[in-house]
C-alpha cells in the first residue's frame, strides 16, 4: 500500500491546497478540482491493479472521478448523511471491482487521503472530520458488498438460466430430431435395424421385419447369427472394425436366410453411433432388399454369357475366363507369373456335311448332344468348356499342372465323341480335331492363344482329323501366315490392298528401255508389303488367282497404254504379265485378254504373257489351245523360268512361244571376270538354238555391268535385273537413264 | 467424434468445466459453476497471474477494436466470444459508432444462451451458435448472413480462441477459409497463448492440464506459428507481440507481471 504518511489534521490539507493553487495560479475552485483529481489518481493507482476491469488506468481514473466527487460532497455536506456513499461502493462494483480483496485498498485510500485532499478545511473540527470519514468508509463498504452480492446473485441466476435455456433448447432439438427420426424409422421403405456393439438387435422397423419374415424371427437375436454360405469373411471383419470404433461406416452386399428358409439379398449400410464423448455405442443398419434385382441381373448375366442353343458358356464368358487365367496376378492381386495356361480348341470333323445333308435342325440337335458330352469332360472348377462358334468348342484349363493334364483333357474329349450320337434311330458318328495349347502365362494375350489353338486344330484336321495336336511355335508361324493370308485374299482384292510394280526390260544391243514386267504386290495391313512368292501359290490353291490375275492384267495393260500415250515415240513399249497355270485352264481366259486389249486400246504386240516352263512342258494340245488363240491375236508368249524344269528342247518347236526367259541360275557365273567358261558355252548354245527357232532371249537377274557385257556378247536380246532397275512404281520408268546400258 | 449423426444435437453437460465459464471466473465474473471455479482454482495455483493475462487480453482486444473502428470498419465478427461480461466488443464499438453491427459466435451452448439473453432486443448485435472448426457453419449462419455484408470490410476477431484449435482441427486452413471470405480492407485480430520464454514451464503445463479436462485442450503457439495465421494479411505494426505491447495506451513497464508475456496479440490487414 501507499508509503505516504497520513496527515494528522484537516489543516494540513489546506496547506497542500494552497501549494497546488500556487503552482496552478488559478482560483480556489479550480484548486479544489485539482485536489479532487489528485485524490482520484491516488485512488485509481491503488485499486486498478486489483480490479479485473479491461479499462485502461486513465479510463479507470476518469471513472473514479464522479465517485470521488460524491465522497467529497458528502463529507462537506452541512447535514452529514453518510448513506450517499453507498452509491460509491455500488459504482465501484459496476466498474468491475469485483474482488472482495480490493475493498481494503478502496477504503485505505479514503482513510488516508480523502480528508487530506478533499477536506472541508477549517470549517469542520478535525475530530468531526475523522468521524465523518470513517462513517463514509462504512457506507462505501456496505454499498460495495451489497452490490457485489447483488451482482453475484444476478450473474449466478443468469448463468443458471442460460444453462437451463441451453439445456431445454438442446433437449427440444433432440426431441424434434428424435421425432423426425422415429417417423423416418417407422415409415421408411428400407429396412432399418439398431443393434448394440455385440450385434444384439435392439430395434427393427416394419420394413426390415417384412424383409426377414417375422418379428419373432428377429427378436433377441444377434445380427451375426444370420449367416449364409454366399457371404465372404469380409463382412465380419468390417463389423469388428466398426464395433472397435476403427471405422464409422461400411457398405456391403450380403445374403440373409429368411424365416421361411429362402434367401434375402440386401445392400447393407452400417454406421456406428457414438455417444457424446465419441465412444462407440450402437450400430445402425440400413438394408435394401435387392433379391429381385440380383435375380434379374443374374438371369441377364447368364443370358449374356451362355450360348442359347447348348447352354454352354459362350464366347464372352470364355474370353473372360481366359483373360483371368492369363493374368499374372490372382484375384487377390498376388503375383502369379508362374502360372500356366491350357486350351483345347475343338472343331467337329465333317459337321458341315451333316448340316447340308440332314438339315439345320438335325445339326442343332447334334450340337446339343455334343455339348452335353463335353460338359461331362470337365472334371474340376478350373476347367471350362464353351461354344464359341458354329461347331467350334473350346476348353480352357487355368493353371494346369502339366502339358499331360491338358492333353488328357483333349483325350477325354475325343473319347467322349467316339460313340456315335443317336438321333431319331439314326447313328451319327461325330469326330473332332483338337488344337492343344499349353504354356506360361504373361507372354501372350487371349486372342493370340486362341489363334494358336485354332491353327493347331487345322493341323490336326490336315493330319486326318479325329485327333489332337499340340501347338508348336514354328509350325504356328508358318500356318498363321498361310492360313491367314488365304482367308484374307478375297477381301484384300476388294479392299484394294494389291498394287503393281514394274521392272524395266532393256534391249541389250542399244541399252534402250523396251518395256517392263508387271509384278504384283500385296500391301497387307498387318504384315506389310508381300511379294508374289508369298501369296501367289496360296491364290493358286484357292482359285483366287483368277480374279487377281485378271486385275493385274487390266492394270498393266492400262499402264502400258499410258506410257505409249505420254512418252514413247518409237515402237510401243512392251508390257510383260505373268500368267498362272490355273488361269491357263480357265475357260474365259482368251475372251478376257481380248477384252482387255479392246478396252485399253493397247496394240497386241505390246503385250507379252509369261507362262512358266512347267505349265507348258507336257501339256497336251487341248491345254495349249487357249494359248495359241492368244498368240493368234498377236500377243507374245514368253516361256518363263526356262531351264528350271526338264525341258524337252525339241518341244520348243511346237509351242506358241516367241520369247525364252532364261532363269537367273544360268548367268550367275558371269557376274565377274573371268566368267565361268562352261556357263558361257551353255548360254551360247541356248541363244543360238532360240534364234534358230525365231525366239528372242531375255535374261533375268542381271546384277553387274560385267554380266551385262557378257550377255550382250553372247547375243542375248533383252535383259532385266537390279543392274538396270528394280521393280518400282510406274513413274520410275520415266526417270530411267540409259547411259549405262550402252 | 467425426461421424456424429447430424440429427443428434450436442448435449450440454454442466458437470464438465467450460472454457467460457472458467474464463469468466478469471475476469472476476460469477457466471460460473463450482466445477468451473474448481478448475480455475487449480490453474490459478499454478499461475496466479492468469486473471491479469485475461484482463490484458481483453484490454488488447478493446484497443484493436478501437483501431478497427478508426479505420472505418463497421462490421465485427467475434468468434469464440464467450460469456458477455463488462466491456464487450459491442459496447466498445457502439460507444464509437452506434450503427455498427456485431456478430458473436461461440460453440458453447451456455455461452450462447447467455449472450442471447444479454443481447435480447439489441438491433446491432447478435449471437450465432457455430463452430470455428467448421468455418462454413459460421459464414453460412443465418445471423451472420443477416447482419454482415461480406463484400465490405469486416473486423474478424479470433481473440483467445485459436489456442483451442488443435493442428488436427486444421487451425491454419480454418483461418485461411475465413480469410478467403473477407473483402479487402478487412482486419484480422488474433490473441493467442504462447509458451513462456520459448519453453513450456511446469506451471504452464499444469494450466494446460486443466484445459485438458474441459474437452478443449490449450495449444500454445510460438510467435512464428501465430504469425503464420496472418498469411494473406499485411501484419500491422508492431506485429505479433506480447498483449500489453500491442499499441498500448500507456507504455508497458518492466514492472509488469512476466506472466503477461504468455499472451500474444497481432492485427493484420487484408489487401
Ligand atoms: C477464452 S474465451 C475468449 C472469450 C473472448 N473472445 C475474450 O477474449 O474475452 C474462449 C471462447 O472460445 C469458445 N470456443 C472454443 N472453441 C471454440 C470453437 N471451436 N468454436 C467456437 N467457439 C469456441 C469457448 O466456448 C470460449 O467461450
Amino acid at each position: 500500500m501507499t508509503a505516504q504518511p497520513a496527515a494528522p489534521r484537516c489543516r494540513a490539507a489546506g496547506g497542500t491546497a494552497r501549494a497546488v493553487g500556487r503552482t496552478g495560479g488559478g482560483p480556489a475552485l479550480s484548486t479544489s478540482r485539482d485536489n479532487l483529481a489528485r485524490f482520484a489518481a491516488i485512488w485509481s493507482r491503488a485499486i486498478y491493479p486489483v480490479t479485473a476491469t479491461s479499462m485502461t488506468s486513465a479510463e479507470f481514473e476518469q471513472h473514479l472521478l464522479p465517485l470521488a466527487r460524491l465522497l467529497r460532497d458528502t463529507l462537506h455536506a452541512e447535514r452529514f448523511d453518510p448513506r450517499a456513499a453507498i452509491r460509491v461502493g455500488e459504482g465501484l462494483v459496476a466498474a468491475h471491482c469485483t474482488d472482495p480483496e480490493s475493498l481494503p485498498s478502496i477504503l485505505g485510500v479514503i482513510d488516508a487521503y480523502l480528508v487530506l485532499y478533499c477536506g472541508p478545511g477549517l470549517d469542520l473540527p478535525a475530530e468531526e472530520c475523522r468521524v465523518r470519514c470513517s462513517r463514509l468508509q462504512h457506507a462505501v463498504a456496505v454499498g460495495f458488498s451489497h452490490a457485489l452480492r447483488e451482482r453475484t446473485l444476478y450473474e449466478q441466476e443468469s448463468i443458471s438460466r442460460a444453462a437451463l435455456n441451453a439445456k431445454t433448447e438442446a433437449e427440444s432439438a433432440l426431441a424434434a430430431s428424435e421425432a423426425r427420426f422415429r417417423a423416418v424409422f417407422e415409415t421408411a421403405a428400407v429396412g432399418i435395424g439398431i443393434a448394440d456393439l455385440e450385434g444384439n438387435v435392439l430395434e427393427v422397423n416394419e420394413s426390415l421385419t417384412r424383409m426377414l419374415g417375422s418379428e419373432s424371427y428377429i427378436r433377441h437375436r444377434r445380427a451375426g447369427d444370420w449367416t449364409h454360405p454366399d457371404n465372404g469373411p469380409e463382412g465380419d471383419s468390417l463389423n469388428r472394425e466398426l464395433a472397435r470404433g476403427e471405422r464409422d461406416h461400411y457398405h456391403i452386399e450380403k445374403a440373409y436366410p429368411r424365416a421361411d428358409g429362402s434367401v434375402l439379398w440386401a445392400d447393407v449400410q452400417v454406421s456406428l453411433l457414438r455417444d457424446a464423448a465419441g465412444r462407440p455405442q450402437y450400430q445402425l443398419g440400413l438394408l435394401e432388399d435387392i433379391t429381385e434385382r440380383r435375380r434379374l441381373l443374374e438371369r441377364l448375366r447368364h443370358q449374356a454369357t451362355h450360348d442359347a442353343l447348348t447352354a454352354l458358356p459362350n464366347r464372352a464368358l470364355f474370353f473372360e475366363r481366359l483373360d483371368r487365367a492369363l493374368s499374372t496376378t490372382d484375384e487377390h492381386g498376388a503375383d502369379r507369373a508362374d502360372r500356366r495356361i491350357g486350351v483345347c480348341y475343338l472343331d467337329l470333323d465333317g459337321f458341315k456335311a451333316v448340316n447340308d445333308s440332314l438339315g439345320h435342325a438335325v445339326g442343332d440337335r447334334l450340337l446339343v448332344a455334343v455339348a452335353e458330352r463335353l460338359r461331362r469332360c470337365v472334371t474340376s472348377p478350373d476347367q471350362l468348356v464353351a461354344r464359341i462358334g458354329g461347331d467350334e468348342f473350346v476348353a480352357v484349363y487355368a493353371d494346369p499342372p502339366s502339358l499331360a493334364a491338358v492333353t488328357e483333357l483333349a483325350g477325354r474329349i475325343l473319347k467322349a465323341l467316339s460313340t456315335p450320337v443317336l438321333l431319331d434311330d439314326r447313328q451319327l458318328p461325330v469326330h473332332g480335331s483338337i488344337g492343344v495349347v499349353h504354356g506360361p502365362v504373361g507372354t501372350r494375350g487371349a486372342a493370340d492363344v486362341l489363334r494358336s489353338a485354332d491353327i493347331t486344330m487345322y493341323r490336326a484336321k490336315e493330319l486326318g482329323g479325329n485327333r489332337y495336336e499340340v501347338a508348336d511355335p514354328d509350325a504356328d508361324a508358318r500356318a498363321i501366315t498361310r492360313h491367314g493370308l488365304t482367308n484374307q485374299l478375297p477381301s484384300a482384292l476388294r479392299h484394294g490392298e494389291f498394287f503393281v510394280e514394274y521392272q524395266p526390260l532393256i534391249g541389250l544391243e542399244d541399252g534402250v528401255v523396251l518395256g517392263a514386267e508387271a509384278l504384283v504386290r500385296w500391301c497387307h495391313p498387318v504384315h506389310g508389303v508381300l511379294g508374289p512368292d508369298q501369296f501367289i501359290p496360296l491364290a493358286e490353291s484357292t482359285g483366287q488367282i483368277v480374279p487377281l490375275g485378271r486385275w493385274v492384267l487390266e492394270q498393266a495393260a492400262q499402264q502400258a497404254r499410258d506410257w505409249q500415250d505420254r512418252r514413247f515415240t518409237g515402237p510401243a513399249p512392251r508390257i510383260n504379265v505373268n500368267l498362272s497355270p490355273v488361269q491357263l485352264t480357265h475357260p474365259d481366259l482368251v475372251a478376257e485378254v481380248a477384252a482387255v486389249l479392246d478396252e485399253t486400246g493397247l496394240p497386241p504386240s505390246a503385250l507379252c504373257l509369261e507362262v512358266t516352263e512347267s505349265a507348258l512342258i507336257g501339256a497336251n494340245e487341248d491345254a495349249l489351245k487357249p494359248l495359241r488363240r492368244i498368240a493368234d491375236l498377236g500377243v507374245a508368249i514368253a516361256l518363263d523360268d526356262f531351264g528350271t524344269g526338264y525341258s524337252n528342247l525339241s518341244s520348243l518347236r511346237w509351242l506358241p512361244v516367241s520369247v525364252l526367259k532364261l532363269d537367273r541360275s544360268f548367268t550367275r557365273g558371269m557376274r565377274q571376270h573371268p566368267a565361268d567358261p562352261v556357263e558361257m558355252k551353255i548360254v551360247e548354245g541356248i541363244v543360238s538354238l532360240a534364234h534358230t527357232l525365231n525366239l528372242t532371249v531375255t535374261v533375268e537377274g542381271v546384277e553387274t555391268r560385267t554380266q551385262a557385257e557378257h550377255l550382250r556378247a553372247l547375243g542375248c536380246d533383252t535383259a532385266q535385273g537390279w543392274y538396270y532397275g528394280k521393280a518400282g512404281p510406274a513413274d520410275q520408268l520415266h526417270a530411267l537413264t540409259l547411259a549405262d546400258a550402252v | 467424434m467425426t461421424d456424429r449423426p447430424s440429427w443428434a444435437p450436442p448435449g450440454i453437460d454442466i458437470t464438465v468445466p467450460s472454457v467460457s465459464r472458467v474464463y469468466d471466473y478469471f475476469l472476476g465474473g460469477s457466471h460460473n459453476f463450482e466445477v468451473d471455479r474448481e478448475a480455475a482454482r487449480v490453474a490459478l495455483k499454478a499461475i496466479p497471474a492468469i486473471p491479469k493475462v485475461g484482463q490484458a487480453n481483453r484490454a488488447a482486444m478493446r484497443r484493436a477494436v478501437r483501431h478497427a473502428v478508426g479505420r472505418g470498419i463497421d462490421q465485427f465478427l467475434d468468434i469464440g466470444s464467450g460469456i458477455p461480461t463488462f466491456g464487450n466488443v459491442h459496447e466498445v464499438v457502439h460507444t464509437l459508432n452506434p450503427a455498427a453491427n456485431v456478430v458473436y459466435v461461440d460453440n458453447d451452448p451456455v455461452a450462447v444462451a447467455h449472450s442471447k439473453a444479454v443481447l435480447d432486443g439489441n438491433e446491432h448485435a447478435t449471437i450465432a451458435a457455430a463452430d470455428l472448426r467448421d468455418p462454413r457453419s459460421v459464414l453460412d449462419h443465418p445471423e451472420t448472413q443477416r447482419m454482415l455484408d461480406l463484400d465490405r470490410p469486416v473486423a474478424l476477431l479470433l481473440v483467445a480462441v485459436l489456442h483451442f484449435l488443435r493442428d488436427t482441427d486444421n487451425a491454419y486452413a480454418v483461418v485461411g477459409e475465413l480469410r478467403d471470405a473477407l473483402a479487402p480492407g478487412s482486419v484480422l485480430v488474433i490473441t493467442h497463448a504462447t509458451p513462456q520464454a520459448g519453453l513450456l514451464s511446469d506451471d504452464q503445463r499444469r494450466v494446460q492440464d486443466v484445459y485438458q479436462r474441459t474437452s478443449t485442450p490449450l495449444i500454445m503457439r510460438t510467435v512464428p506459428e501465430v504469425e503464420r495465421f496472418f498469411t494473406g494479411f499485411e501484419l500491422l505494426d508492431p506485429g505479433v507481440v506480447p498483449l500489453n505491447h500491442w499499441r498500448p495506451d500507456t507504455p508497458p513497464s518492466d514492472d509488469d507481471d512476466p506472466a503477461l508475456l504468455t499472451g500474444l496479440a497481432g492485427v493484420g490487414l487484408k489487401a
